[in-house]
């Protein structure tokens, strides 16, 4: 285990992602990554009375199926990292009661999958537990709730806003066992542009985005044409464009076909979605479903993954404060034959 | 506004803004207006229907119609948005189908429906009008301002 540069971590134990859950919500069904998720309900309800009780629902049901998975006990289990956006974040809460194990809650907005999941290789890294639970979720109905009108108010929303996905990804991380290895993890910062508009988080994230693979790639001494993918959380159309402004500006060099974004991928063209994707579970079910399997099926060898994260809630925004952002990178590799 | 709030901003903030804005698709402005035109004259073209029916069949009058008529309007509104296809329409309509009285209808609707789970004391009661609660609010303040303005215009502006 080593710092490099100021915010890099590189994990020399290879702590690798042995199993892995997911679920989403009926709108997932209908989207590109359908296949890849292990449960998608018919029902935004999920049989529960109130849309946080689902979201809670969400969760528990990917973790039993990461665990299973691996062919494990919910003993086993000895953290669980977790977030979600709802207030003090208590469908997370509520699930690491039904799951017992140790329970450290992460907010990091949209960023907290890949805080999570560097945290937990940081942990097993330096032999802190062999196996940790980590992940994200989020429900489109409860986060709107929460963040903008009643879900059924009619408003007209803008272009660039996004489309909260409903689901829930986790991790299995334990320092035996196969499976794509961690093998580094950069820390985000936060960065303020000053933008106020809640119905542009791709825009207000995309310098978050740009500051933390550039740190990246500058502290590990490597250059784009070292991973397969780039993949970024929830920027959407308009936080990808500007990105990739900002890395020509900044003189640095990632071709379009490598630099994806999550929130891009998830939901087929003509979904009413407008910018794309955004939420906690985007990032989390796009990497602990589709890529995973794609790094097993052996397309892809390594990937960067940077969930970014807006950190603002209502009442800063009614208050006219600027929106905070952040972005945290890990990188996946196939087997951990690290450079 | 803009430059107001600029003023706070640092040079690279404002440099990466205006390198934003650029880049952000715009509200297309006509197709809007466009579109809230014909939704809202849509809803308008029902309302006069129905309106109509009422002074021919049910021996209402032009004055009196107005209010069985808006009631009517806003129980289509309420199936609507129960049915979750009024912010269907909204997402198309825009300010077609939030100004006339269905919009108005539709905020109390939603609300009441969002916050059922917390109960009828602390969810729907006080979170009924947390949306509709500034249109009373602002319309009954204005009213009284116009109100008073013409009141002191015809008694001493001799009108």
């Amino acid at each position: 285990m080593s710092l490099t540069g100021h915010r890099t971590w590189i994990f020399d134990n290879k702590p690798k992602i042995i199993s892995s859950g997911t679920t989403g919500g009926p709108f997932e069904a209908k989207g590109m990554l359908a296949e890849d998720f292990d449960f998608l309900h018919s029902d935004l309800w999920l049989k529960e009375d109130s849309y946080e009780k689902a979201h809670k629902v969400l969760l528990e049901e990917a973790c039993e199926r990461a665990i299973e998975k691996a062919g494990l006990q919910k003993g086993h289990i000895q953290f669980f990292l977790a977030g979600d956006l709802i207030n003090q974040i208590t469908p997370t809460s509520f699930a690491a009661e039904t799951l017992g194990a140790p329970y450290f809650g992460l907010f990091g907005a949209c960023s907290t999958s890949m805080e999570g999941l560097a945290l937990s290789a940081y942990i097993v890294n330096t032999k802190g537990a062999n196996y940790i639970l980590t992940g994200a979720s989020s429900h489109n109905t409860a986060v709107e709730k929460q963040f903008r009108f009643p879900t059924e108010y009619g408003e007209q929303k803008p272009p660039t806003s996004q489309w909260t996905v409903t689901g829930a990804g986790v991790g299995l991380i334990s320092d035996k066992g196969e499976g794509p290895a961690v093998t580094s993890a950069t820390i985000g910062r936060i960065v303020n542009m000053g933008m106020t508009d809640p119905y542009n988080m791709g825009g207000a994230m995309a310098p978050a985005a740009v500051d933390t693979i550039e740190t990246h790639l500058k502290e590990r001494d490597i250059d784009s044409s070292y991973y397969d993918l780039i993949v970024t959380g929830d920027l959407g159309h308009i936080g990808r464009e500007v990105s990739l402004d900002l890395f020509t500006k900044h003189d640095i060099s990632i071709p379009e076909e490598i630099y994806q974004d999550c929130g891009l991928m998830i939901y087929r063209e003509g979904q009413p979605v407008l910018a794309g994707a955004s939420g906690t579970a985007c990032s989390a079910v796009v990497t602990y479903g589709h890529l995973l399997n794609r790094i097993k099926a052996g397309e892809l060898k390594r990937i960067l993954v940077v969930a970014t994260g807006s950190l603002h809630s209502p009442l800063t925004v009614q208050q006219n404060e600027t929106i905070p952002c952040i972005a945290h990178a890990v990188s996946i590799e196939f087997g951990g034959d690290q450079s | 506004m803009a430059n107001k709030k600029k003023k706070n901003l640092t040079p690279v903030q404002q440099e990466y803004q205006t390198f934003e804005k650029n880049r952000e698709t715009q509200r297309p402005l006509i197709k809007n207006c466009i579109r809230a035109f014909l939704t809202g004259g849509i809803i308008c073209f029902i309302g006069q229907g129905i309106q109509t029916l009422y002074i021919y069949n049910f021996n209402f009058t032009e004055e009196t119609a107005g209010n069985p008529t808006i009631a009517t309007m806003i129980f289509i509104s309420l199936l609507l948005t129960g049915f979750g296809v009024y912010d269907r329409i909204s997402q198309f309509g825009g300010a077609g189908s939030a100004v006339p009285v269905t919009g108005f209808g539709n905020a109390v609707i939603s609300a009441a429906i969002e916050h059922r789970s917390e109960g009828f004391v602390l969810g729907v009661g006080p979170n009924m009008f947390k949306l509709a609660g500034s249109v009373i609010l602002f319309g009954t303040f204005s009213a009284f301002v116009i109100a008073t303005i013409k009141t002191i215009l015809i008694q001493w502006g001799g009108l």
